[in-house]
């Protein structure tokens, strides 16, 4: 499948050029400070950070000391401190606190603060509420994009989801924007946008009065349209089990910008082993899209062929030895050991999923999909909670439901429905900060100010902001749950839908590639009305140098506002083979079920 | 969507679900041992010189080290300007729904005027060399309202002090609102918190949901709880009032004060609904601290506890007195059966709540008590409010000894769940009967392939097998 390519697929362009000019950036932020300084960094910018520059890059600034933000005093000696950090309200008040403290023993040294990817007014005012501003300077650093693969940039901002969605906070709007903007001028013109959502809009809005207030250069276009989307537009797809190998990593393991640590039941040996998951990795580029069904075939086909070049050893001379050597042996090698770890994360990830009847799980989703048997699905959902099995993914299967079911669950389904309610609360009311991952969650029903007071609130919370899904309309009009009673070969994928087991074609992805057939919304107008509406498609003026030339147009710049999962991306890259076309997927975070639920709690003072 | 039973059969025998299930452990596990097996043994070779080529440092770019110097080039590069006209139309984004999709957006329509040349793009390619933020001060601007919501927007100083009539205020707000700038709205929104009283502030706010949103967001962030507070008093939102005030328990760490604010919040105007839940979790803390004081000295020993059960879920708690407490007569607080009824935990939950704990314990009496039930005539019964295909799981999970574990495998209601349950926790007879009762010949004489050779079972087979009284359906 994966060499299935159509020959006339458009070129990626390089997105190595956003790293370069976000280290260059950084470093010209470090040299503005000169002189020898500590450098406190936000923890979830560490492993951003890491992918663009590393430690010696840093030293040769006159970074002395490293360390990572953690809101407690600092032990550093050095009289200059520098904070990068991202632009939020604790941070700063910490920061405060720490040259407060410094002021009163009488020490003096100089703060500096970068606020990454922009600072944000509400940050300087509490500078300037704690005495603070001028004491502590502040810059910006635009670090806006961070390519994660050849074909995935993300934002990575997972606040984005709850900030915008849950708080109805619009401050990353702007982000959103310039993050466009920054695409448009490196890889722009763009000729058209599509879009859907109401934070598409605003996003869109934003990036066109910055290409308005600026100057665009005259160049050839690399990437030629832009399709907008809100992760609201289609919460069904994110909170399925993703059976695609990539997904399924995320799912089990957790991939970290780009990176998974294998623990050593995977690696098979004492230690953790930390692998970038990228298109490099020519084992894992080959599986990533594949349906978890096949990925055993291929790695024991590959594990056979990995033999034969080894056994081509015997019987060598030393002269062919040393040619072997040379050449080969350092590839074969190289894919040994990815081999293995993908082996090793297989046999995990089977075990896992055996022990939670995976299987039974899977077809409960699918029959949510559906929308049959849903008393059973109630049922299951039911004794799931009771069983404690896991909190994220009750409360995962609740919200899939009452999407999928779209409110007519109340009365229809009444009695099962506040049972199945009060279960939930009852394990998840009362619980506390617990160490290590028994789930605390449920002081949700008391954190929320506005939507998610009470677990059944919580996932009340979701259908609302879901608003009325129609799911069940939406799935009709576009056919996104394929008749079961043909066939579905998993090898040989048909549609989209072979990222969920052939049971159900990703609302999102199914949206991209209508919109793009019909060259916008006609036609599809039925289904923009069961969206909410806020659909847009514009058509822009050519300024490319050549006119629009024929490979660009095909390359297709999708944001997802409120972040995408793997599956989704694995979903798209199947449509751009099919079609011919090469996607390149911008998001604020890269997300999944588990991230979706969890940015929704609320368990903590 | 009504489907017929046939047509949900079907559904789940068909052939997409088939093709590959996670419960085939077996064959893939296999599949995936051999590889793991191929790949091992290559392992010496690989080992005879293992040099640095770490999967971990394999990185997506290899691009060197950049420099200042390739930066300045960009910067002139994209000093190359043209002039043009504005490339993209606006759409309203206030509007719900946007019916023209394309012809209605030409350029030519929506031509505006040349825009003024700006600084903002050269910021993208590098860092801007700004004059210091002191420099802009002094020469004050008239900006309009619109004007300073556009420099806020683009990261500049601008002036709010001038807007002081209330009108202004608001112009201000509400054209930070239209920016759809959220960054820009808390902004306005600090300014107006300083400049005007709550009363007002709050007045003006309740028509303007956006940004109020925006502030119940700043307030939370900021933690001005007592604000906070006024602000939801103020509109009315008394649920919410009551929910903040109730939060604050989680700063409290010693567990009788945490209980007594609990007891305070008891007459908070929570909903129904949430009244009945900090009742509930009053009364669990209450009713934990004194668990957590009791209990047998001997189990403890035994099976020593990972934590304090203060502060857990009910389900946790219960749990924990199914381990620790579980025959205690049931007037005592730590007993489960008191428990129960506390809390009205529903049947289904207190079963599967209760095995776990005793399967845990290998307390196998304990299970079997606790499915057995007596009708009137005297006669036991096994009864289970939850499936025995489950309960079976529970057990096996737990390491339950063959006998057990077959009670239940026998009592599962679907045949060929039962028999597949059998087989795989090798319950010989469960699945010769079930075939015996299933007249099914053919699967009883290849099941005799997998019993031992010359064992009972097989010398049970060899007897039906011969019985000429069974009518065989094949």
């Amino acid at each position: 499948m994966a060499n299935s390519a159509r020959r006339d697929s458009p070129e990626l362009p390089d997105f190595s050029l956003l790293k370069r000019l976000a280290r260059d950036q950084l470093i010209y932020l470090l040299e503005q400070l000169p002189g020898k300084k500590d450098l406190f960094i936000e923890a979830d910018l560490m492993s951003p950070l890491d992918r663009i520059a590393n430690v010696s890059t840093l030293k040769q600034h006159e970074v002395d000391k490293l360390y990572k933000v953690e809101y407690k005093p600092v032990v550093s000696t050095s009289d200059q401190l520098c904070f990068l950090i991202r632009p939020r309200i604790q941070t700063v008040k910490w920061i405060c606190d720490v040259a407060n403290a410094d002021k009163a023993a009488g020490k003096f040294r100089r703060y500096k603060i970068i606020f990454t990817p922009q600072k944000f007014y509400a940050c300087e005012a509490v500078l300037e509420e704690q005495g603070m501003f001028g004491d502590v300077t502040t810059d910006e650093w635009a670090f806006y994009l961070l390519p994660l693969d050849d074909d995935i940039i993300s934002l990575e901002l997972p606040e984005f989801f709850r900030d915008n969605f849950l708080a109805g906070d619009q401050r990353w709007m702007r982000t959103a924007g310039s993050a466009l903007h920054l695409l448009h001028s490196l890889y722009g013109p763009f000729s058209k946008v599509y879009g859907i959502g109401r934070y598409s809009k605003m996003a869109y809005e934003s990036w066109r009065e910055q290409v308005e207030q600026g100057e665009q250069r005259a160049r050839q276009a690399e990437i030629g349209n832009v399709f907008l989307i809100d992760r609201d537009v289609d919460f069904v797809t994110p909170l399925c089990s993703q059976v695609v190998y990539e997904g399924l990593v995320d799912d089990i393991f957790r991939i970290k910008c780009g990176c998974v640590e294998f623990s050593p039941d995977v690696t098979a040996s004492d230690k953790s082993v930390k692998v970038m998951l990228n298109s490099q990795d020519k084992v894992f580029n080959e599986i990533r899209n594949e349906h978890f069904s096949n990925v055993f075939g291929f790695l024991s086909q590959k594990a056979r062929n990995l033999q034969t070049a080894y056994d081509k050893r015997r019987g060598m001379d030393i002269k062919q030895m040393k040619t072997f050597v040379s050449e080969e042996l350092k590839g074969l090698k190289q894919e040994h050991r990815l081999l293995s770890l993908h082996i090793g994360a297989s046999e995990s990830i089977m075990k896992k999923k055996t022990k939670q009847d995976f299987q039974e799980l899977l077809k409960t989703e699918h029959s949510l999909l559906e929308g049959f048997e849903i008393r059973e699905c109630i049922s299951y959902i039911e004794e799931h909670i009771s069983r404690q099995v896991s909190m994220i993914e009750s409360l995962r299967l609740l919200c899939l439901l009452s999407i999928t079911e779209n409110g007519e669950l109340s009365f229809s389904y009444g009695v099962d429905h506040l049972l199945t309610f009060s279960n939930l609360r009852q394990l998840g009311l009362l619980v506390e900060q617990q160490p290590g991952e028994t789930l605390t969650v449920m002081e949700s029903r008391v954190g929320k100010l506005v939507n998610d007071k009470t677990a059944g609130k919580l996932t009340d919370a979701f259908s609302s902001l879901a608003k009325k899904s129609n799911f069940r309309a939406l799935s009709r009009k576009l056919n996104l749950v394929p008749k079961s009673d043909e066939e579905y070969d998993l090898r040989v994928p048909r549609d989209m839908a072979y990222i969920f087991s052939g049971a159900y074609v990703p609302l999102s992805c199914k949206l991209i590639e209508q919109v793009l057939e019909r060259d916008g919304w006609t036609g599809l107008e039925e289904v923009t009305r069961l969206l909410n509406g806020n659909e847009f498609a514009v058509t822009g003026q050519i300024t490319s140098i050549n006119g629009a030339k024929n490979d660009a147009q095909r390359i297709i710049l999708v944001m997802f506002l409120g972040g995408c999962t793997f599956s989704e991306i694995s979903a798209l890259r199947f449509l751009g083979r099919e079609k011919g076309y090469k996607f390149i997927v911008v998001t604020t975070a890269i997300t999944n079920s588990s991230r979706l639920i969890e940015s929704l709690l609320d368990n903590h003072v | 969507m009504t489907k017929s039973k046939a047509d949900e059969e079907d559904y789940w025998n068909s052939s997409k679900f088939k093709a590959f299930t996670f419960d085939d452990e077996d064959d893939e596990l296999i599949r995936l041992k051999e590889s793991r097996q191929a790949v091992n043994s290559i392992q010496r070779l690989v080992e005879e010189d293992d040099d640095e080529d770490d999967v971990e440092k394999v990185s997506w770019s290899g691009e060197p080290v950049g420099s200042i110097s390739w930066s300045v080039k960009e910067t002139a590069a994209s000093n190359q300007r043209t002039d043009r006209e504005p490339a993209f139309p606006k759409i309203p984004t206030d509007t719900p729904s946007l019916s023209k999709s394309q012809s209605g957006y030409s350029l030519s329509s929506l031509f505006k005027g040349e825009t003024a040349l700006s600084d903002s793009s050269i910021r993208l390619y590098a860092p801007e060399l700004r004059k210091p933020k002191s420099e802009y001060k002094d020469y004050v601007s008239d900006w309009s309202p619109e004007e300073t919501i556009q420099r806020l927007q683009q990261g500049k100083t601008a002036p709010l002090e001038k807007f002081r009539s209330l009108q202004d205020k608001l112009l201000l707000l509400d054209f930070a609102v239209s920016a759809h700038d959220g960054n820009v709205i808390t902004a306005v929104l600090i300014y107006l918190k300083r400049t005007l009283s709550k009363e007002v502030l709050f007045r003006e706010l309740e028509s303007r949901q956006t940004a109020l949103r925006h502030f119940i967001h700043y307030l939370t962030e900021t933690k001005d709880q007592r604000l906070l507070l006024e602000l939801l008093r103020a509109l009315g939102r008394t649920e919410d009032v009551a929910l903040l005030q109730y939060k604050e328990h989680l700063s409290i760490a010693d567990e009788n004060k945490r209980r007594d604010f609990l007891k305070s919040c008891l007459s908070l105007p929570f909903s129904a609904e949430d009244s009945a839940h900090v009742q509930d979790h009053y009364t669990l803390l209450e009713r934990q601290i004194i668990i957590e004081r009791g209990g047998k000295v001997e189990i403890f020993q035994k099976f020593p506890r990972r934590a304090s059960i203060l502060n857990m879920p009910l389900i946790t708690t219960l749990y924990y007195c199914c381990f620790y407490h579980y025959s205690e007569p049931e007037g005592t607080y730590s007993s489960p059966l008191n428990i129960r009824q506390a809390f009205k935990i529903s049947e289904k939950q207190y079963f599967v709540t209760a095995l776990a704990a005793r399967a845990k314990l290998k307390a196998w009496l304990d299970v079997d008590a606790l499915f057995t039930s007596r009708n009137w005539l005297g006669f036991t019964r096994k009864k289970s409010p939850l499936s025995f295909q489950r309960v079976v799981d529970v057990l096996q999970k737990n390491s339950a000894p063959t006998q057990v574990l077959q009670d239940y495998v026998g009592l599962v209601e679907d045949p060929d769940m039962r028999i597949s349950l059998a087989q795989k926790h090798k319950c010989h007879d469960i699945v010769i009967n079930t075939y015996r009762d299933m007249k099914d010949r053919q699967q009883l004489l290849g099941y005799r392939g997998k019993v031992g050779r010359g064992s009972a079972e097989e010398r049970k087979i060899d007897e039906l097998l011969n019985n000429q009284q069974i009518r065989w359906k094949n």
